[in-house]
């Protein structure tokens, strides 16, 4: 194939790749070269090794193995009925592309998805095929992340599991309505299948990594990264508490290491009943805020909906502090006293400034100049804290306290 | 007042050796100057101090971090990293007093530093000189902040063991050919080529990756600041992508959406599996698949699966249970779980044989509560159970037990229709209409939940007990 006719499929099938924003390289176990002599290593935690001017990371060459497809979910572009241009890689050709790129430090490693041609099997086949030729012939070390095509077999999941880092599949609409509704051909029970298939392979591996007998033969492990999902917000009618319903019971249901939340973006040749607006960037913000609220803070999904109206986040204030305002008779905190959880619940304290914090009091009373030291933001926590040098007084339950926070008015735009 | 001079800035071997001698003879740190041989040496100062090597314990962390700062471009580093050590050799808690002055300034050298490698492992962009017997080499050019690349080097060793590159920045040069690693002297940036082969693919890669509708400058700049653009060869696309990014959503949002592709109908060749009716249910392989895609109740739309019952037509003796839990949901068989496991203990002390009994559960869908990483099992209500009944008919309608073992009260209301307690069902042998025998008795998953283990050995021997009176009674 000709350095020019790469170039153009190289160009389709980035872009088709785009609007997939479950892409990161951390997470997985500590690999490199040094045994093999071959070619990468991934050391836990990912680098990002450029930035696209959208402000996101590029951390892994992303693409689509194709973008034909047998499927037409009307908020994507490569469904079958988009006029959007097709193009196809060999696996080879993403095996080369995957080399040069990683060799010259451009990346951490590949992300590869596809659109779905013939079957899912026979799709999954081929993404298994790329990344056992890089593992397999070229001795890579680095960071693979495979789609997973809902409804392959579970042989071919277990397989893919071997070579990559990753898996992921996407819910892609957090609501049954919502998908049968926009891509008809995906089933919810599907997606649900195969993200179990992938949670009983790691479960297996593990398994078998502790009942061996000889202490040395370490059985191969099996996609040490986990399995992470995307759902695309703002496409359908579904609220923030639908969407973090279903997180939540991702999260329990599949041990995701992460749900991706996709503000949707609109679309060249879109379904006409999308809608043609600026992507909700801040709803996409304010939704991983609270996944963090969920996984790292001890929230209950049922308490940051507290702070939330009609079941949607407040875009103006971050939850936390959403759901303080609500609750201010648990404020304020003695923040030489408090326990960790806590402390936690401190809107403007974040996870490692609530560990310098505990760390720092062992040793003496903290003031507020050390809380500067220790964190970022002093001014947004006096409302909410005492220490031996401040107490908030009636600041805690005074009535603009909000608008202490929340973003000054702004005129609206008139409608052209 | 004692002079010391570094030969090398950012040497720590050299800086250690310095501090250690200091140290030891107990030298404060008002009364050492520190300058680098390129600065000169002042006029004034005595002589460095004779090193008296002596025992001087300091935390491993510090020693670790002091490694990283030395690195430090700042004039002030040494003297200063000198004056921290020496107050962690009169106060072992030093590194633990955040709000500290000292201690301040060392973790925020430390995280500058840090930062630095972080961006040099990111951003060093290599650029191929050829190949020799089947291994490549390459070569890049880069200007950290600080001087790092002995801090760096190591990393660029272990991801590309397999081929040969030189890293040149104007401090020193790192040099891997497959051996070891070699240091030299700093270089100029005609010394690396001046362009790739392959970065016009990394630069079509990189705009075609951008999202024009979600430009973002200050994220972008706020991770990859203008001063390592003149090394990376997509920079250059920046500015064109952002000028262009506000038309081409515009024209994304006036052109009218065309028509449909003319080869979707070619390309969709599934047709939509034909959703079977009730009236077709007819094996209970058929019954499997239906309960998959029940939406009777709205059980179905968080569990995985449904699970429908596993054993032999001919089954004799058919085990109801409650539904499925955890592990069934995503196996999508029935007793698999832990509770399966105390089951199959028991069928095995009573003489049953799993593989000829029909297990299945009074509700076929998992009724759950997520709590962090857990499901926690929830009770089916009575309504739930009464709506999934239709499945359980089916199945006893197509095996025909001669008899039912019911495993807990849900199980029994799944059976019976009716609400009664186990304790004033349990013992007796009754009859279901049709003739069929039913036998109640409690949930395996009630004996893994006991905490007290005496009662909890008596309860297990009475369910065994119930499972032989049902091996008997069918036999």
């Amino acid at each position: 194939m000709s350095a020019k006719a790469i170039l153009e499929k190289l160009a389709v099938l980035a872009d088709a790749a785009k609007y997939d924003a479950s892409c990161a390289s951390s997470g997985t176990v500590k690999r490199d070269s040094t045994e093999t002599g071959g070619i990468g290593s991934t050391e836990g935690m990912g680098i990002c090794h450029s930035y696209a001017p959208d402000g996101r990371c590029i951390s892994l060459l992303k693409i689509l193995l194709t973008n034909f497809c047998i499927y037409d979910c009307r908020f994507c572009i490569n469904r079958a009925s988009s006029n959007v241009e097709r193009a196809r890689f060999s696996p080879q050709e993403v095996v080369r592309l995957t080399l040069d790129f990683y060799k010259r430090n451009y990346i951490e490693g590949l992300f590869l998805s596809s659109g779905i041609i013939r079957s899912e099997d026979y799709t999954m086949e081929q993404l298994v095929e790329v990344a056992r030729i890089l593992r397999e012939e070229h001795r890579f070390a680095g960071y693979i992340h495979l789609k997973t095509i809902a409804g392959a077999d579970p042989g071919l999941i277990a397989l893919a599991g071997l070579y990559a880092d990753r898996l992921s599949t996407n819910v892609e609409l957090p609501t049954e309505a919502g998908l049968s509704n926009f891509a008809p051909e995906k089933k919810p029970e599907t997606i649900r299948k195969t993200m179990a298939s992938v949670r009983v392979g790691a479960e297996d591996a593990a398994e078998a990594a502790k009942s061996r007998l000889i202490g040395k033969a370490m059985p191969p492990r099996f996609a040490p990264a986990g399995q992470s999902t995307q759902m695309i917000v703002g496409a359908d009618a579904a609220r923030d508490d639908d969407i973090l319903k279903t997180a939540t019971n991702l999260y329990s249901g599949y041990q995701l290491r992460r749900v991706y939340y996709s503000a949707y973006s609109p679309i060249p040749d879109a379904s006409s009943d999308l809608p043609p607006v600026r992507p909700p960037l801040m709803r996409e913000h304010r939704l991983y805020q609270a996944d963090w609220l969920l996984r790292f803070y001890g929230f209950e999904r049922a308490e940051i909906m507290e702070g939330a109206t009609g079941g949607m986040l407040d875009l103006n204030i971050d939850p936390k502090l959403a759901w303080a305002l609500q609750r201010r008779e648990a404020f304020p905190v003695d923040i030489n006293r408090a326990p960790r959880e806590l402390l936690l619940r401190v809107p403007g304290l974040g996870t490692r400034a609530v560990d310098r914090i505990v760390a720092a009091r062992r040793l003496g009373k903290l003031g507020l100049g050390d809380l500067a030291k220790l964190t970022a933001s002093v001014k947004k926590l006096l409302p909410f804290i005492v220490t031996p040098d401040w107490r908030p007084g009636k600041l805690t339950d005074s009535a603009d306290l909000r608008a202490r926070f929340a973003p000054p008015a702004e005129q609206l735009a008139l409608a052209l | 007042m004692r002079e010391v001079v570094l030969a090398v800035p950012g040497d720590f071997a050299e800086w250690r050796s310095a501090a250690r001698g200091l140290l030891a003879n107990g030298v404060a740190p008002e009364e050492v100057s520190w300058c680098d041989s390129a600065a000169g040496a002042s006029l004034f100062g005595e002589a460095g101090t004779p090193a008296r090597p002596g025992a001087v314990v300091l935390p491993r962390e510090l020693l670790e971090i002091a490694e990283r700062v030395i690195c430090h471009r700042g004039a002030e580093v040494p003297a200063r990293l000198y004056r921290v050590i020496w107050r962690a050799a009169r106060d072992r808690l030093l590194l633990a007093r955040t709000t500290d002055a000292d201690v301040d300034w060392l973790r925020k050298a430390d995280k500058a530093i840090r930062r630095d490698v972080h961006k040099m492992h990111a951003f060093v962009r290599f650029r191929r000189l050829g190949e020799e017997e089947g291994r490549e080499s390459f070569a890049a050019w880069f200007e950290p902040t600080h001087r790092i690349l002995r801090l760096t080097a190591p990393f660029f060793q272990r991801r590309f063991t397999g081929m040969d590159w030189a890293i040149v920045t104007p401090d020193a040069r790192a040099i891997w050919q497959g051996e070891t690693l070699v240091y030299g002297p700093g270089g100029t940036k005609d010394e690396v080529p001046g362009s790739d082969v392959v970065e016009d693919q990394w630069r079509t890669y990189y705009g075609a990756i951008f999202n024009p509708a979600r430009v973002k400058i200050d994220a972008m700049r706020a991770e990859m600041p203008k001063k390592y653009w003149k090394n990376l060869p997509e920079a250059q696309d920046i500015a064109p992508l952002l000028a262009g990014a506000e038309a081409r959503v515009e024209r994304m949002r006036e052109a009218a959406v065309s028509m449909a592709n003319p080869l979707t109908e070619k390309w969709r060749t599934r047709v939509p599996e034909d959703l079977l009716l009730d009236d077709d249910v007819k094996t209970l392989g058929d019954v499997a698949r239906a309960i998959d895609r029940c939406t009777r109740c709205p059980l179905y739309c968080n569990a995985t699966q449904g699970v429908a019952g596993e054993g032999p037509e001919a089954a004799r003796i058919m085990l109801v249970g409650e539904q499925p839990g955890d592990q069934e949901d995503l196996q999508g068989r029935p007793f698999v779980g832990p509770a399966g496991l105390v089951l199959d203990q028991a069928l095995e002390e009573a003489g049953l044989d799993r593989a000829r009994l029909f297990l299945t559960n009074a509700v076929k869908h998992f009724k759950f509560e997520p709590r962090g990483k857990r499901r926690l099992h929830q009770n089916p209500t009575t309504g739930e159970i009464d709506i999934c009944r239709w499945w359980l008919d089916k199945e006893r309608a197509l095996v025909q037990p001669d008899l039912i073992v019911t495993l807990g009260a849900s199980a029994l209301r799944g059976v019976t229709g009716k609400s009664a307690s186990i304790k004033s069902m349990r013992g007796a042998v009754h009859e279901l209409e049709g003739g069929t025998k039913l036998i109640a008795t409690i949930h395996p998953s009630f004996l893994l939940r006991m905490p007290d283990r005496t009662r909890a050995a008596e309860e297990r021997k009475a369910f065994i007990a119930d499972l032989i009176r049902a091996r008997k009674l069918a036999a």
